[in-house]
């Protein structure tokens, strides 16, 4: 009787069930779309993080930046009177070191087994980011028993710098950026890729090799084999790199054995830069709780702050999404509740006649408003298989368009990473966008449609329930 | 058996009340077939719901059986109108969606009976108005006196004590009033049921054993 009376119900009120299950289907497809696009964008935007900060880095720990602290701070270069080679009245100097690059504070090396003691964290490893910093200068010959002191302060835009000393003096500042690490999975090499040579291992550790960017290594006429100067000492190249995007604005120029980096630099047992890979992806925000909390000096970024370091018009669209989209689908959503709780209602109101005579003959108010539930719920379920049905046809029109999405790290970004302080040239990269309709996305769907269909039924059931039986003898219209 | 004692009836209507049934003692033996009369607006329709269990008398009482109507509650009022009482109305009032054979089975929905069960006693009930080769029709497809039947046999497939039916003719042709009619009188011989008519008709009323008459809420005996 229930299900006969219901069915024959919807068909014969074909135009309120068709504007009912229309209007839920627009808003459960909107959903529906909305969400495969933000997960394809969320996936389009891990894909550049990828290229930019390294596969399967989910979070990263850093030393916060306090004033004064770092490696913005003034670098004092000292040259003893035997250090340079006088010829004709001008010495010649020349002194490299390696100091903490901008923007990135050390912290001890115990902040990896720290992060590492973590649950949820799968895999860390720290590293080093560094600047070589090579003074190199001419100067008049000093007086046997005076000692010359320069005291350089490192430019503001270093590499472009040479401060004026001494009367006739002429000196320049020349840098790179070193990378201290110690592992190839985890971290900022694992999002390159090796284009000669080998990676660094980790039987290397301890030994004075380094592995450098194709860009950097081609700029110096560098290749496998030969030796590069770091902080005064000769380096092997063993391999050349490239990052997987194309100028990966946090790459460094120079790649070396993490304990190495650290004794050269005079920070021993000193990182920059914990790289995190947690469990799983649901387990990303615990892990940054439980970080933030075990260390509560160090900045901890997840992929989503790291995401905000990313330009473009990919960043735009995941803005858009997360903001006017969520609004869009409550609104239209909310609208589409409103209209089936309104059709529900004054339907049940024209059939005023019907449930009295119903009532009139015994039915029960719980019979009634089940009755009218269930029509609700019906029209609910037709218009969210119509809106999963719609949301997939516009994912595929979506994916069948492949818009593509621009994505760079915005120059203001980025405590985070190595960065070399003379790449930040905000690369662009070009990620075609692909939306994808998850499980969860349609049981979000089917769950809307059934709270629709329930939301007006009990609705109309509160209406028809408030009906007195003696409406059923009311004159006939 | 039907005992009513100073049973009123008022509506508010905004700031007015209407006082549609004042003072009203009667008894209706089981088995008695009574008819009602009176100008429109005089209380016919109200007397018929405070029977019917549809609506709680504002004073007084009404008994039903062991039942006192007039005190029980909405819930325990539904399952005297599914079980004790049937209606039939002026307008039929069936649910044109449903077939002949469906609306019939509507009156057993609180009955929870097996589907089998119902089907049967549905079709049962409509052969016993003459109908039983109709079941399938939609109301829309039935002449008026047929849909009169249906509505007939809707209210007589409970097995009720009481059959009320509120100017079942107004809306029928003389010829097929007389039909209906000697269907009433058949099935209230046949069942030794309580029926109570409400009517406009002298003709339809002389048919009855007992006449009353409702004047501005005013019951008297005729
Ligand atoms: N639901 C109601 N609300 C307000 N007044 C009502 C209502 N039902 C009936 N009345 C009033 O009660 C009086 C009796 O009505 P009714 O019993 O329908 O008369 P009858 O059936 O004899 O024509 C009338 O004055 C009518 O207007
Ligand atoms: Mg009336």
């Amino acid at each position: 009787m229930f299900g006969t009376y219901l069915l024959r119900e919807l068909a014969n009120r074909r135009k309120q069930t068709t504007i009912i299950a229309i209007g839920m289907a627009l808003a459960i497809a909107l959903v529906v779309v909305l969400n495969a696009v933000s997960a394809g964008v969320r996936e389009a935007q891990s894909r550049v993080l990828e290229s930019i900060y390294g596969v399967g880095t989910d979070l990263t720990v850093t030393g916060t930046f306090e004033p004064g602290e770092g490696g913005t701070g003034p670098q004092t270069f000292t040259f003893g009177r035997d250090d340079g080679e006088t010829a004709e009245g001008t010495t010649e100097l020349s002194q490299s070191r390696l100091v903490t690059a901008r923007g990135s504070v050390a912290m001890d090396a115990s902040t990896i087994e720290t992060v590492a003691s973590v649950d949820g964290v799968a895999s860390a490893a720290g590293t080093l980011s560094l600047e070589n910093m090579t003074f190199s200068g001419a100067m008049p010959a000093a007086s046997d028993d005076g000692e010359v002191t320069q005291d350089m302060v490192a430019p503001a835009v270093p590499g472009t710098g040479g401060a004026d000393g001494a009367g006739g003096s002429e000196f320049g500042v020349d840098t790179f950026s070193v990378e201290g690490v110690d592992s190839v999975e985890v971290g900022p090499l694992s999002a390159t890729e090796l284009v000669d040579g080998r990676m660094l291992e980790d039987s290397d550790a301890g030994a004075p090799v380094a592995v450098l960017d194709q860009t950097y290594a081609s700029s110096e006429d560098l290749a496998v084999g030969d030796t590069v100067t770091i902080a005064g000492e000769e380096f092997e190249v063993v391999g050349i790199v490239a990052s997987a995007t194309a100028d990966a604005a946090t790459a460094s120029d120079a790649y070396i054995p993490l304990d190495v980096a650290q004794e050269l630099a005079d920070l021993d047992d000193q990182v920059t830069t914990v790289y995190v890979q947690a469990d799983s992806a649901s387990s990303v925000d615990a892990v940054s709780t439980a970080l933030e909390s075990e260390l509560p000096d160090a900045t901890v970024s997840t992929q989503a702050d790291l995401a905000s370091n990313v330009s473009g018009s990919l960043s735009t669209a995941s803005t858009l999404i997360a903001n006017l989209g969520a609004w869009l689908s409550l609104l239209v959503l909310a609208a589409a509740f409103l209209l089936a709780i309104l059709f529900t209602i004054s339907g049940v109101t024209r059939r005023t006649r019907e449930f009295g005579t119903l009532k009139a003959i015994g039915w029960s108010n719980g019979r009634i408003v089940r009755q009218v539930a269930g029509e609700s719920l019906v029209q609910g379920l037709l218009g969210g298989a119509l809106g999963i049905a719609l949301g997939f046809a516009a994912v595929l029109a979506i994916n069948l368009a492949a818009p593509s999405l621009t994505a760079g790290e915005s120059p203001l970004g980025g405590l985070v990473g190595p960065s070399g302080p003379m790449t930040e040239t905000a690369a662009e990269t070009t990620v075609t966008l692909s939306a994808s309709v998850t499980p969860i996305v349609l049981l979000l769907a089917v769950g809307l449609a059934v709270l629709g269909g329930l939301l007006a039924g009990a609705f109309g059931g509160w209406r028809a329930a408030r009906l007195r039986p003696a409406e059923a003898l009311r004159s006939v219209a | 058996m039907y005992t009513l004692t100073k049973v009123g009836k008022t509506y508010r209507q905004g700031q007015r009340t209407v006082t549609a049934l004042k003072d009203v003692d009667l008894v209706i033996p089981q088995g008695q077939l009574v008819a009602i009369q009176g100008p429109t607006g005089g209380g016919k329709s109200t007397l018929l719901q405070l029977l019917g269990a549809l609506e709680r008398p504002t004073s007084g009482s009404i008994g039903l059986g062991s039942s006192v109507l007039s005190s029980l509650a909405d819930r325990r009022l539904a399952k005297v109108r599914s079980h004790q009482i049937g209606f039939v109305f002026q307008g039929f009032n069936l649910i044109p969606t449903l077939t002949a054979q469906e609306n019939v089975e509507t009156a057993l929905e609180p009955f929870r009976l097996k589907t089998d069960a119902r089907r049967r006693r549905a079709r049962e009930s409509l052969e016993s108005v003459g109908l039983g080769d109709r079941g399938g029709h939609l109301p829309a497809e039935l002449s008026g006196g047929q849909q009169q039947r249906v509505a007939i046999a809707r209210a007589l497939v409970k097995e009720p004590e009481v059959l009320l039916a509120d100017e079942p003719t107004g809306n029928l042709d003389e010829e097929t009033r007389d039909d209906i009619m000697e269907l009433l009188e058949g099935l209230w011989r046949d069942r030794g049921l309580t029926v109570v008519i409400v009517t406009h008709d002298t003709a339809v009323a002389r048919r009855a054993e007992r006449r009353l008459h409702i004047k501005q809420g005013r019951l008297t005996e005729r």
